[in-house]
């Protein structure tokens, strides 16, 4: 009697918990996107205004007039940091998307060939591994030439290891499957296995990994441009606006360094977030709980 | 007898993994050099015009072609390629354009500037995240770990340069406990600056890098050892009384030391990109410093002789780890032994 009277209430509860669990999910998604999208779209929304010279408010701390306060030109600090980090998201995210097609594009021929063609490419991962990340990209972006195009070939041409990685990984795991076996044996053409077996599990991989991809690229980006390898300093990206804070530093205005940090701390944040969840969301392990 | 054997086969062990590992030195740095080599010349950078600098307009196509003669840009690739190889083998690696001293001596010199702030770095970043890592798993769940979390979560997804200007920010400008800039007081001779002033210079530049190095370490620390608190033994440990302290001494401690080890050695790779970061900020004359110095000014023999020390040091410390395993566990001293 009291079996079969909880049994129904055990089974909605843990139904309720999962509907929460995803939902949650669901909305950290939601927020985490419109976050990012906001902050990249913002200055087509707010266009140039805050950003032109008023000489008669240089230099002003923090207040609810200007949030971040403003520059040595009189400029609203706020706005600055919005058109830099926009610039600097749109570069990051360009950079990371061309490195996660090489990354997908060079483990599924590592995976799907093997033999020499994985052995190269393990060793070129191995030789990538073996310098420091920071170097690497200072050294690429250098010899192409620098600029907003070294920074994003830089960029590019070094964030795709740990993919490449995990999307071999995946793609022998896969291969090594009874279900996939099985199909050989069954006749099914390399294509057909590529579309009905392989697609499915390396899609959420590419697209979890290219967004946990985004923090790194936008970190770099930003340091090239902070050392002034990167963007050119008429191209106000966020790391420039923190490398011109730094001739300013002991004059004591420390928003100008501080604030447009936070913001972009937040960024990476939110995008560290959105993979999560996005992570958590297509795992089959854990999108049921 | 016995003794004397295992000695012998002892030094044959120590003899193939020395071999082993110079083998795959030469063949990593060969691959440095080719990636390099390839690069740089199909860069759209002129050598001539990076060397000459600002006086191009005076120097006349007829004194160009003559320079690009004199240095065998109009040989081959793979002839110039094998110049520069051979000259590399020579341990001549060219003359610094900014300094105007050889590589490696410009090389020798940064890097013992910066070798100091390193291993404070180093050091620091290990004990201290592996002090946290330990109370944060054994406590897992409790604020003291949601704490530790919280911090190794936000730094690491903190710009390595701004948390630098941070710390410039409050400790230098605001609360003026540090110098602002340099390794040593303005209008004091390097060979006049005491030890506590060389130290005072050192220490903020390095206290940033352990800063920004816990995270890592601290989170996988953690993990590993809550690992371990789920395991059979623990279990069996607790229900025979056995206090928390004890259990991670005994058996938490044990088991995450190997793998803390080789994160923090592998970390070397990142301690060396966030010293060009923070020497950036400190302007701390380093080898970090030198690298922005090379890239900027296009000092292309500086830069490459950088990026060679910046393999070998990441070998080097990849090498230390693998030395590191037997001295702390037993078990593969064990195995080695069997093998042979």
């Amino acid at each position: 009697m009291t079996l079969t009277a909880n049994k129904p209430s055990i089974s909605g509860q843990r139904k309720r918990q999962q509907d929460n669990k995803r939902q949650q999910t669901l909305v950290a998604i939601v927020l985490g996107t419109v976050f990012l999208l906001a902050i990249i779209l913002s200055p087509l929304v707010l266009g140039e205004s805050g950003l032109n010279t008023v000489l008669t408010q240089r230099n002003q701390p923090p207040s609810w007039a200007h949030l971040f306060g403003t520059d040595w030109l009189g400029r609203d600090m706020l706005m600055r940091s919005l058109h830099g980090l926009s610039l600097s998201l749109r570069v990051g995210l360009l950079a990371a998307s061309v490195s996660a097609l090489i990354g997908t594009g060079l483990g599924l021929a590592a995976g799907t060939f093997g033999g020499w063609v994985d052995a190269v490419i393990i060793w070129i991962v191995d030789v990538f591994f073996s310098l420091p990340h920071l170097v690497l990209l200072i050294l690429i972006a250098f010899a192409v030439g620098g600029g907003t195009q070294g920074v994003i070939i830089a960029v590019a041409l070094t964030h795709w290891t740990s993919l490449a990685r995990v999307i071999r990984a995946e793609v022998l795991q896969v291969n090594s499957a009874d279900y996939v076996q099985l199909a050989h044996r069954l006749g099914k053409s390399s294509l057909w296995i590529a579309r009905h077996h392989m697609v499915p599990h390396v899609v959420p991989q590419l697209i979890v990994g290219l967004i946990l991809l985004f923090p790194h690229a936008i970190l770099h980006e930003a340091a090239l441009s902070f050392i002034g390898i990167g963007l050119s300093p008429h191209l106000p990206a966020i790391g420039i606006i923190l490398a011109e804070s730094m001739r300013h530093l002991s004059t004591g205005y420390w928003w100008l360094g501080v604030m447009p940090g936070v913001l972009l701390l937040l960024c990476v944040k939110a995008f560290d977030w959105l993979g999560e969840n996005l992570r958590s969301l297509l795992d089959p392990k854990t999108s049921q709980g | 007898m016995e003794a004397r054997r295992k000695g012998q086969i002892q030094i044959k062990v120590i003899l193939v993994f020395v071999a082993q590992k110079l083998l795959r030195l030469g063949l990593l740095l060969m691959a440095v050099a080719v990636f390099t080599f390839v690069l740089l010349s199909f860069s759209p950078i002129d050598p001539v015009q990076a060397y000459i600098g600002a006086d191009m307009m005076q120097i006349s196509a007829d004194q160009q072609a003559i320079i690009a003669e004199r240095w065998g840009l109009d040989q081959p690739l793979w002839s110039r390629f094998l110049d520069w190889l051979g000259q590399l083998l020579q341990g001549n690696m060219g003359t610094s354009l900014v300094f105007n001293q050889p590589v490696s001596v410009v090389i020798a010199n940064r890097f013992q500037a910066s070798l100091q702030m390193l291993a404070i770095a180093w050091f620091l970043s290990g004990f201290l995240g592996l002090t946290l890592g330990i109370v944060s798993g054994a406590l897992a769940g409790s604020w003291v770990d949601r704490l530790v979390r919280l911090y190794a979560y936000t730094l690491a997804s903190a710009p390595t340069f701004w948390v630098a200007l941070l710390l410039l920010i409050a400790f230098a400008v605001s609360w003026k406990i540090a110098p602002i800039c340099c390794a040593a007081p303005p209008g004091v001779l390097s060979q006049n600056v005491t030890f506590w002033q060389h130290l005072h210079h050192l220490l903020l530049p390095a206290i940033t890098l352990s800063i920004i190095g816990i995270a890592n370490i601290a989170l996988h620390t953690r993990q590993k050892l809550i690992e371990v608190m789920q395991s059979d033994y623990v279990l069996f440990a607790l229900a025979q009384g056995e206090s928390l302290w004890n259990i991670v001494r005994y058996h938490g401690f044990r088991n995450i030391l190997l793998p803390a080890i080789t994160l923090q050695f592998a970390s070397l790779s990142e301690l060396f990109g966030g010293s060009v970061l923070v020497e950036q900020v400190f302007a701390y004359p380093g080898l970090g410093q030198a690298t922005v110095q090379a890239a900027l000014r296009s000092d292309i023999p500086l830069l490459v002789g950088i990026v060679f020390f910046s393999a070998l040091f990441v070998y080097t410390g990849n090498t230390l780890a693998d030395l590191a395993y037997p001295v702390i566990d037993p078990r593969i001293r064990l195995r080695g032994q069997a093998h042979s």
